[in-house]
């Protein structure tokens, strides 16, 4: 890809987002299939990880991230940082409270 | 670049490339907006772990997974869309925004009903039958309420963006050789379906 501003437009075909769907799909029942079994923590250790799995697919193809700059996946990856700084500061506070 | 593309580089000001850009920003703050909530429910949920268990299975997973289904398919049938417009498949594009629009009135009808049932029975912010129970199963509604809910008003400004998208199409301010905010919008729908991809499991799957 260029880093010029004005590159071509980059056209997905229908099949390629079908094939994702049913990715998505896939990991959907995936998710739902597992949340039935107990597996005490792991539980949502998998669900979130599915979970992400499913954001990496949508983030990169529905929303054409894979197709922009490097700039903009820069720009998520540190936006995501940033969330999991809030996040694991949380936690690790708590774990000295209690 | 198309010849077209060309002169309307020259005569008018536009760069759809800041736009998408400047949209990806705004979504990081809903990111932050959103992950905010996140936080305070991982927080309580590792306080009141057999609660936001027992509260859980109040909720209806079968409505769940049709709402999930009904986004993940409305996410594919808004990016198909921006492929319509390129190839310049104008009527293709209208119909695949309102089959997009479509699947948002099903998640929309489908949380009527479940929050309709759950009101039914009781359980409500601040409803006798909520605060008699215990402080986590409290907390584990409240966060579903606002956050369901919060979700729920993106789903609808997002259905207000189609519409908008439907109207500049008609009036041609949305074309094959100019559809960023029709790109926009579409990211827009993305997020939201993104933060149902979390919500689902974390409010409808911790059995």
């Amino acid at each position: 890809m260029s880093d010029q501003h004005h590159e071509e437009t980059h056209v997905v075909e229908y099949g390629q987002y079908i094939y994702i769907w049913l990715g998505l799909l896939a990991f959907t029942g995936i998710t739902v299939t597992v949340s039935g079994i107990n597996l005490g923590n792991w539980t949502i250790v998998i669900a979130l990880l599915i979970a992400s799995i499913k954001s990496y697919y949508v983030l990169n193809y529905f929303m054409h991230l894979s197709y922009e700059d490097k700039i903009f996946k820069a720009f998520v990856l540190t936006a995501f940082l940033t969330f999991f700084i809030f996040l694991s500061f949380t936690f690790w506070d708590y774990s000295f409270m209690r | 670049m198309s010849s077209l593309d060309h002169a309307a580089v020259h005569h008018v000001h536009r760069d759809d490339y800041g736009s998408r850009m400047g949209m990806w920003l705004f979504l990081f703050t809903e990111l932050i907006l959103f992950g905010g909530l996140f936080i305070v429910y991982a927080v309580y949920r590792f306080t009141h772990q057999q609660e936001f268990h027992l509260a859980a299975q109040e909720l209806n997973t079968t409505i769940g997974l049709i709402n999930t289904i009904a986004l993940l398919t409305s996410s594919m049938t808004a990016a198909m869309s921006i492929t319509a417009m390129q190839k310049g498949s104008i009527r293709f594009a209208k119909g695949l925004i309102w089959m997009t629009i479509g699947f948002a009135f099903v998640f929309m009808i489908n949380k009527y009903f479940e929050w309709g049932a759950k009101i039914h029975h009781g359980i409500f912010p601040g409803s006798k039958d909520l605060l008699a129970k215990p402080e986590g199963e409290i907390l584990y509604f409240g966060l579903y309420y606002v956050m369901t809910g919060l979700h729920t008003l993106h789903v609808i400004i997002g259905v207000i963006f189609f519409m908008f998208i439907l109207r500049q199409i008609k009036q041609q301010k949305i074309r094959p050789d100019a559809y960023v905010r029709l790109e926009n919008s579409a990211l827009y729908w993305h997020l939201v379906d993104l933060i149902w991809i979390f919500l689902f499991p974390l409010f409808y799957l911790i059995h």
